[in-house]
């Protein structure tokens, strides 16, 4: 992928800390409710960040990522709920219990691949609600009612609204966590996640323990996913079993896809879309009641299916991806040039 | 004696890699036909070709019509069968089976049934196996019955590939004297690809040799058998 | 021993409608090695037609005739179309087109009909039939048909010659295509076929689960364990491995029960079934990746 420019990478971080402090400058372009919006886009960044280092970068496909999510948010949920915990400290916990999870997962899907694997975790997402309403779990997870809690509050007296104190905190994790994927993927075991993706034959007689790798990276993708599931459950202050059915699985993976599949800015672009298109669906819904007169309640799942299938055909690599291609061609033409600088990874092979 | 079948200039590709550079042959209407040469001379390729197995271009005329870029099956409903290598059966399907599906486009049951018989009298061992699986047949009736199964097409061509392959001298023999038959009582025209070119050349009117992709020689089976060459290479005489 | 019996005859009635799904899976996944997803979705559409034509002042059996041709033209569109053109595809674009399917089908569904639960009739006869205490008429009904649907598919695909040739153009694409077999279409025949067994599986279906968007959810978990059981590529298998797992479902949750009953514990019971189902999944997957009668071999790493 595309190395991000350095410059333009402290402009956006910049903008990003700065932003959500005019509020009171310019309270019509930065609102609470916008700040809170923008906080979910993150946080669906970072589940779709988890789903792309499994699947888009070591080649395992997942259905189940709304799993981890739930057991994630259920984490810090009870953490916050029964034992006081405070938010912040919910995350490491849930990303140790999440990285466990997953790696137990990954252990038998170690025997799957492709369609099966997709079956497996197909199956997990599946039976995760059913899972977290049974009855001798009900007295942490509160049965099907789920547990409410509270939103963050900023500490200190710092004088700013939950829903500023909220982004922060969730920008920084999201910050921290991107740097971290990036180190990874550029260290010699990223190397090695993506060589198995690859050239999965090869990378076993080049002595790279696939196995290891594989339910490693399986329990990290899940640990970044349920951190996201983490801080949903303080932003949305509210965990219930049935808001993590298999929905919310394809909502990630119309991330991964639309982003680009083994793209870690597009897992953010990928995230931010998401969310975008289910926040729109709802004006999305009376345009085309009203104003196109269809008597039909459009969800976002059929723009979400319908982008899924499109981009199969005509962009695989997801739009980032493919936008990037564009421009490489673009250059390539104003240079007159065939350039014989290197092709982006195509990334995303499925074997 | 007319063409049934006329190639020229065959090109095919497997993805980048071509393998057949100006392939030209005629194939007389009611003769056998054998193409000679090394392993990875292009034999096989050849009979993929004109079935539009692999990337093709040049020209094949079948019957005066021009085919290459036809769909597989609809080459093979013109009236070729292409008897593939390694005994093209459907193994998990019984003899029967194997049989009736060559015919499974023809509405005349009497008529198939009729050409079931026919191709029985050919191979009277597969009538007895009839209800059997066709992987449990041993490799000698696994031919008879690819090329019973190509018989039920009712060809005028058929493309014969190594049908000596892996099988023991005796049945070997047997199954090259009922291809003289086949061609001679059924005025099916054959086009032989064959290892052992001793068998290939008495049983064929012309020969072929290819060499790379490329033909390098032809002629009547007489003469080709005759050339020096030929025979050091191919004849080991 | 009334309830066991119960029990087990509902298990029945339920694993047909396993073993209808589970074949329609089958079928798709022999001729091209995919694990349809949207299965169960487009069964739950096609559930939606015989309801709308119901409504629309048809009788039963003529909605029921109409919804299944319609999801065999479906079917046959949707292969044509959607999928023709990932032919060489990689596997993650597959499974992802599937996903997008399964969306389609699901939202549009909720979009037309909404969310909101519907009852759907039984077409059979509350008095005359079914056993008083162990089998309830609808359920009699729904192994009836089913076993009808799949005596007709074995007919089909043992005696025609069109059902020759699609074995054929499973079994091997090229050599079927030697003898003359259109395997293109064969394929998308093949996509009609299952689209219309997993149609009649929803309409029997509805009347037990009622009409929903979701309804299809568990039942396509089940029919895939029920796939795996009974080796997934072998039809045969899928059928039987339907009826055990519909049992084996009943069972647990009926032990379940006695357990809870005799000592005041509950384990398990009806609001694991799809816990169930994902253990059976797992467990087949990667304990006995050929299933019980399976010849064909899940691929291993």
């Amino acid at each position: 992928m595309p190395a991000f420019p350095k410059k333009w990478l402290l402009v956006i971080i910049a903008l990003a800390v700065v932003i959500p402090l005019l509020k009171p400058v310019l309270p019509d372009l930065v609102s609470d409710y916008r700040l809170f919006l923008v906080s979910t886009m993150m946080i669906a960044a970072i589940a779709v960040l988890g789903l792309n280092l499994l699947t888009g970068f070591n080649g395992q496909i997942s259905l189940g990522h709304s799993a981890f999510y739930a057991v994630g948010a259920y984490t810090a949920a009870i953490l916050m709920d029964k034992l006081d915990v405070p938010y912040y400290a919910t995350l490491p916990v849930a990303a140790v219990v999440c990285f466990i999870v997953g790696y137990l997962f990954g252990l038998p899907a170690l025997k799957l691949e492709g369609h099966y694997l997709a079956l497996a975790t197909f199956a997990l997402a599946l039976a995760v609600p059913q899972i977290l309403k049974y009855k001798w779990l009900e007295d942490l997870t509160g049965g099907v009612q789920g547990i409410v809690l509270s939103k963050p509050e900023p500490p200190f007296g710092i004088p700013l609204s939950e829903d500023q104190w909220l982004y922060y905190y969730i920008f920084v994790v999201m910050v921290i966590l991107y740097w971290a994927a990036n180190n990874m993927l550029n260290s010699r075991s990223g190397r090695a996640m993506m060589a198995i993706r690859d050239y999965h034959i090869a990378a076993d007689t080049m002595g790279i323990d696939t196995s290891l790798y594989k339910t490693v990276t399986f329990g990290i993708s899940a640990a970044y996913t349920g951190i996201a599931g983490a801080l949903s459950a303080s932003a949305i202050a509210f965990v219930a079993p049935d808001s993590f059915n298999f929905f919310l699985s394809i909502k990630f993976l119309i991330g991964l896809v639309v982003g680009g599949v083994g793209s870690l800015t597009g897992s953010i672009i990928g995230g931010i879309f998401y969310v975008l298109v289910d926040n729109s669906a709802q004006a999305l819904s009376t345009f085309v009641k009203n104003d196109l007169g269809l008597p039909f309640d459009l969800s976002a799942y059929t723009v979400f299916g319908i982008l899924l299938i499109v981009l199969m055909y005509l962009m695989p690599m997801g739009i980032v991806g493919g936008v990037y291609i564009l421009i490489r061609r673009l250059q390539r033409a104003g240079r007159g040039a065939p350039a014989a600088a290197s092709r982006p990874a195509e990334a995303g092979k499925g074997h | 004696m007319p063409s049934l079948l006329e190639v020229k200039g065959l090109k095919a590709f497997y993805g980048q890699t071509q393998s057949l550079y100006d392939v030209g042959f005629d194939i007389p209407e009611g003769g056998i036909t054998t193409l000679l040469g090394a392993n990875g001379a292009g034999k096989t390729t050849t009979l993929r070709a004109i079935c539009n197995m692999v990337r093709t271009e040049g020209t094949i005329r079948f019957a005066g019509k021009d085919v290459v870029g036809m769909a597989t099956e609809e080459i093979v409903r013109q009236r070729i069968a292409h008897v593939p290598e390694g005994r093209g059966t459907f193994t998990t399907m019984t003899v029967d089976e194997n049989l009736r599906i060559a015919a499974y486009t023809r509405r005349d049951k009497a008529e198939v049934a009729a050409e079931r018989e026919r191709v029985f009298a050919y191979f009277p061992r597969l009538k007895e196996r009839i209800q059997q699986q066709a992987g449990t047949l041993s490799g000698g009736e696994q031919q008879m019955l690819a090329i019973a199964r190509a018989l039920m097409l009712k060809p005028r061509l058929m493309l014969l590939d190594e049908p000596s392959f892996g099988l023991a001298p005796l049945i070997v023999l047997e199954i090259f004297r009922i291809l003289r038959r086949i061609n001679e009582e059924e005025k099916v025209s054959i086009l032989l690809v064959e290892q052992n070119a001793a068998l290939a050349l008495d049983l064929a009117t012309h020969a072929y040799v290819l060499e790379t992709g490329r033909v390098v020689m032809s002629g009547p089976s007489d003469v080709v058998k005759n050339d020096e060459n030929v025979r050091k290479s191919y004849l080991g005489y | 021993m009334e309830q066991f019996l119960q029990q087990l005859a509902s298990g029945l009635a339920n694993g047909a409608i396993y073993a209808c799904v589970a074949l329609a899976l089958v079928m798709i996944y022999v001729s091209t090695d995919h694990l349809n997803f949207a299965q169960g979705e487009m069964a739950m559409f096609s559930t939606y037609i015989s309801w709308q034509l119901m409504n629309w002042g048809l009788s039963y059996w003529v909605a029921f005739i109409l919804a299944v041709a319609f999801s065999f033209v479906l079917g046959v569109l949707i292969e044509r179309i959607i999928l023709r053109p990932l032919h060489n595809a990689p596997v993650l674009s597959v499974v992802v087109v599937f996903i997008g399917l399964l969306a389609i089908c699901n939202s549009v569904a909720g979009a037309i009909w909404s969310y909101l639960i519907k009852e759907f009739p039984s077409p059979f006869p509350k008095s005359s039939f079914g056993i008083a205490g162990v089998i309830g008429p609808h359920q009699l009904g729904v192994v009836l048909v089913t076993l009808i649907v799949l005596s007709l598919l074995f007919v089909f695909f043992r005696f025609t010659p069109l059902g020759l040739a699609m074995r054929a153009a499973a079994q091997n694409p090229q050599m079927a295509r030697l003898v003359g077999v259109r395997v293109d279409w064969m394929l998308a025949l093949g996509w009609g076929l299952a689209a219309a067994v997993g149609a009649v599986a929803g309409i029997m279906v509805a009347h037990i689960v009622y009409l929903d968007p979701n309804m299809m959810g568990g039942i396509l978990l089940y029919a895939f364990a029920s796939a795996l059981v009974g080796g997934i590529g072998n039809p045969g298998g899928a059928v039987i491995g339907g009826f055990i797992v519909g049992v084996l479902e009943n069972m647990v949750a009926f032990t379940g029960n006695q357990i809870e009953k005799a000592t005041g514990v509950y384990i398990i019971g009806n609001g694991e079934k799809l816990t169930v189902a994902l253990i059976i999944v797992i467990f087949v997957l990667t304990v006995k990746p050929a299933g019980l009668f399976g010849r064909v071999v899940v691929k291993r790493v």
